[in-house]
């Protein structure tokens, strides 16, 4: 080791350039072991998912153990039950979110909703299954559709709040004063400049919060249950494609297990396919 | 000895600012009061909650002519015209004592309505802030708050705002391009037209060319020199010569209060303060 | 200049009337769906406290404490559940944490650039997978492989040690506490690892250089300028982690066998407090049994809120920080 300082001790040197080396080296080796992981899981998820994955998933209904059958009222069953979900969120939440920007400054409930909001958000999404349960299926006498969406607009509703919020306050103050400077009353300076200017931000939220709710399985389970049938009233058990992963992942039939791989897939592409066009979406707003 | 030493400062001032508004001679001595008032402002104190930002303040802007308002960073220029529309009510804990006289009357009423307030007293900012919408509907958002217009009514009105502030042949053929792809320049003049547009009484303009180009800059003055025809305009500015250059009237703040209101001429030339007079002279701020 | 001819118009006053209803009624929109939120958490903690009034009336304090999980004598405990589920977030934890700031420090520090956003993004992405794919492929790839070749391993060595012995004993069933628990802490892995890299990105590059400037290694800067500075923050970043852990129900349910008893070792089968309601929920009879479930959640659901609250109060801390050095 050349000795470049005057007074330098290169032992002293050498001991922190190998500490050094060893803590990065074992950043390396975790990031590998991470990654190990979550590569296994996609490979496996892949290669089984699409071995299953033909024509007759999308057009068949669930069948019984031992005969053939698809995923197709699941699926439509899921789509429902998410819009539905993302429907009854969406707008709360983001009035929630604009009173929070908008309003809470001259507020002292704001700093009470705004963490209430992220109790909410981290609440475990089998307690808003069992919630929904107590205050609709019971009262109701039965399972249904509407139960499952309100259960998974539970989930959405903070994530909506949250990001309704963070993006309005992107918006500068100056565009709102400019606004107000018109004569423009504060509801329309809200809704036909800062919303509009927000916008992308704002649709990015509530895809944001269908592609997590798309995937819920948890709150499902007390909620619209399941259907082997074809269902699209939401006034009864609505089939849903986390259920019925879930359920025949566990049952002991192949056919099932093959399904359940099937329709896993279709969840992860899916949820992946609204994030990356979260992603792409986001960087064009920008 | 005294008088010779005022003779000095005199020409000593005129030639740093050469180009002082006003052509007719007799016209520019003429102090503010042999105006008649558009803005009345009396005892006006204003606060961010603890913090007195400004201390009685007591000043008659006259009407269809420009009032510069000068002064140190952080003197309460802008907190003053902010008064004037009542924008700062935005924010909550800053509020206004005293009087602030609209042909007669007290806008600082809490009875008083705010949004029709805004519409007959316009504001421009200091940096651009065109909305999120094509160049026709930034100028059209603020008209149809108010007026019921037809579209050839409102074409019209757009045009009207545009050739006023100078802008028309720079976008008479991207109207329907959004606002916020104009240069900054454009961009400023886009927020001229549209405070123009709903043709309110009195122009607020809170260091409308900071950030902008010297082009850019010449541009806005010379508007505001136009401006004047029909409206009353108050400016707020941290640059001296463009005080100078396009204001009738010129009011020097210095830590919250009013410290002189004389025509610009005299106040850049023989100011009866010292205060005002080392701010000119660039001895301070 | 005959176009200002109509210049002193005043605004119509009934469109400004117009406008001071429409604001009272949009403010009061708004602030009625804000007052929603708190409305919807007091209903939960009310509807859970109701449901679960029966058994807490039954069983008393000593529900917490008590092992006994019986549907048929109808008597029932919290213990064993709140013991699967601390401990199966402990192990997520043990793991995930030292993975997820590892691949935070790689992606920061040490990835080309070139490679930094693919991966940033593609650790994102992953945070975004459903639990239950992980659940699935815990049961159908993870447990039988982990039966086949490293719990044989793990009994033979770990199970033989003083002390700690009996946690690592056991047949190799692939499924179990143990299993549930690497899981949990793969599933957090890249969540937590995108919350770090934030938090480490939010360090002022100034400060960065400034060390590096003076010939720090990139270890030395690290443990010196990145570390303290996001500390709060990445205590509060665990914490939220451990939240996601707590009340994970999918990733845990496949794979833990779902039985209550309380078994010393980690490799036997066990039960969370989410799993058990969600293979027992919608099976359960009679009030007593539903009401114990229920009993499970409200504990549950107050450990994820005492999670939440400390995380949040130490991240307040850190935004106050940061706060008075802007």
């Amino acid at each position: 080791m050349s000795r470049l300082l005057k007074n330098m001790d290169a032992g002293l040197y050498r001991k922190r350039r190998i500490v050094n080396l060893t803590v990065l080296s074992a950043s390396i080796l975790t990031t590998l072991f991470g990654l190990f992981w979550l590569v296994w899981l996609l490979t496996t998820l892949f290669l089984h998912g699409f071995k299953y994955l033909d024509l007759s998933v999308f057009t068949q209904p669930t069948p019984p153990p031992g005969e053939t059958g698809g995923l197709a009222n699941a699926i439509v069953g899921s789509i429902l039950i998410t819009l539905m979900g993302v429907a009854v969120g969406a707008p709360v939440g983001v009035l929630a979110g604009t009173f929070l920007s908008e309003y809470a400054i001259r507020s002292r409930i704001a700093p009470v909703i705004r963490f209430v909001n992220d109790v909410l958000l981290s609440a475990p999404s089998i307690i808003l299954g069992v919630f929904i349960y107590e205050i609709v299926v019971v009262p109701t006498g039965h399972f249904s559709g509407w139960a499952g969406s309100l259960a998974l607009a539970l989930i959405a509703l903070p994530i909506i709040v949250r990001t309704t919020e963070d993006m309005l306050k992107l918006v500068p103050n100056t565009v709102r004063e400019a606004a107000c400077a018109l004569g423009a009353p504060r509801w329309k300076v809200t809704v036909a400049i800062v919303y509009r200017a927000a916008r992308a931000g704002i649709f990015t939220g509530i895809l944001l919060a269908v592609a997590r709710i798309s995937g819920e399985t948890a709150p499902l389970l007390f909620t619209a249950l399941n259907n082997q049938f074809w269902s699209t009233s939401l006034n009864e058990p609505v089939a849903n494609l986390p259920v019925v992963i879930f359920q025949f992942a566990m049952s002991p039939y192949e056919d099932w297990q093959n399904l359940a791989w099937a329709g896993a897939l279709l969840i992860t592409i899916s949820v992946l396919a609204l994030n990356i066009i979260v992603r792409t979406f986001l960087r064009s707003g920008k | 000895m005294e008088q010779k030493n005022s003779n000095n400062k005199k020409t000593l001032l005129e030639q740093g600012f050469a180009s002082i508004k006003g052509t007719d001679s007799k016209e520019k001595k003429k102090g503010p009061l042999s105006f008649p008032a558009k803005i009345q402002v009396k005892d006006l104190d204003f606060y961010y909650g603890k913090f007195h930002a400004l201390h009685s303040i007591n000043i008659d802007i006259p009407e269809k002519k420009v009032t510069a308002i000068i002064g140190p960073s952080g003197c309460g220029k802008s907190t003053l015209i902010r008064c004037f529309n009542r924008i700062y009510e935005l924010y909550p804990k800053q509020y206004a004592t005293g009087q602030i006289l609209l042909d007669g009357r007290n806008i600082l009423d809490p009875k008083e309505d705010l949004n029709l307030l805004r519409a007959q007293v316009g504001m421009v900012f200091q940096k651009p802030t065109p909305f999120p919408m094509s160049v026709y509907d930034n100028i059209a958002f603020g008209v149809r708050l108010y007026e019921r217009l037809s579209k050839e009514e409102m074409d019209e009105r757009v045009e009207w705002a545009l050739r006023k502030s100078a802008l028309w042949n720079e976008v008479k053929g991207k109207l329907k391009q959004i606002g916020t792809a104009l240069s900054g320049g454009q961009q400023q003049r886009l927020c001229i037209a549209r405070a123009i547009a709903v043709k309110p009484e009195v122009v607020l303009l809170d260091e409308p060319c900071s950030a902008l180009d010297p082009i850019s800059t010449a541009k806005v003055e010379e508007l505001i020199d136009e401006l004047t025809e029909d409206y009353t305009i108050i400016i707020v500015t941290h640059n001296m010569q463009q005080a100078a250059r396009v204001s009738d009237f010129t009011a020097f703040m210095y830590l919250g209060k009013l410290i002189e209101f004389d025509s610009t001429d005299k106040m850049f030339t023989n100011p009866r303060r010292k205060e005002t007079e080392d701010y000119i002279t660039g001895r301070f701020g | 200049m005959n176009k200002l001819a109509g210049h002193t118009k005043t605004p119509t006053l009934r469109s400004g009337v117009k406008g001071r209803i429409l604001d009272i009624i949009f403010a009061s929109g708004t602030k009625t769906c804000a007052i929603l939120v708190f409305v919807i958490i007091v209903a939960i903690m009310v509807s859970l406290f109701i449901g679960a009034w029966p058994a807490l009336k039954k069983f008393g304090p000593s529900f917490i404490v008590s092992t006994e999980w019986n549907p048929v004598t109808e008597e029932f405990g919290a213990l064993i559940a709140i013991y699967g589920t601390v401990v199966t977030s402990i192990i997520a934890m043990i793991i995930g944490v030292p993975v997820s700031f590892g691949i935070a420090i790689f992606i920061t520090e040490l990835c080309p650039a070139w490679l930094k956003q693919p991966i940033a993004t593609a650790i994102e992405l992953l945070a975004a997978i459903p639990s239950i794919i992980y659940g699935m492929w815990g049961l159908f790839v993870f447990a039988p492989f982990f039966a086949d070749h490293i719990e044989p391993w793990i009994s033979d060595t770990l199970g033989n040690l003083p002390v700690i012995g009996p946690l690592f004993s056991g047949p190799p069933l692939g499924i179990g506490v143990l299993t549930a628990g690497i899981i949990l802490g793969i599933m957090v892995i890249p969540f937590m690892a995108s919350v770090f890299r934030d938090l480490f990105e939010v360090v002022p590059p100034v400060l960065k250089e400034s060390a590096y400037g003076i010939g720090a290694t990139t270890w030395e800067v690290i443990k010196k300028i990145v570390f303290p500075y996001t500390k709060i923050g990445v205590v509060g970043a665990i914490m939220l982690g451990l939240g996601r852990a707590l009340g994970e129900t999918m990733a845990v349910t496949f794979v833990i066998g779902n039985a209550d008893r309380l078994e010393k070792s980690l490799l036997m089968p066990g039960n969370t407090i989410s799993s058990s309601l969600a293979n027992q929920f919608t099976e359960a009879v009679g009030e007593i049994y539903t009401s114990s479930l229920i009993a499970l959640g409200l504990i549950l659901f107050f450990l994820t809120f005492l999670v939440l609250a400390l995380a949040k109060y130490l991240l307040v801390r850190l935004t106050l920080k940061e706060g008075i050095r802007t």
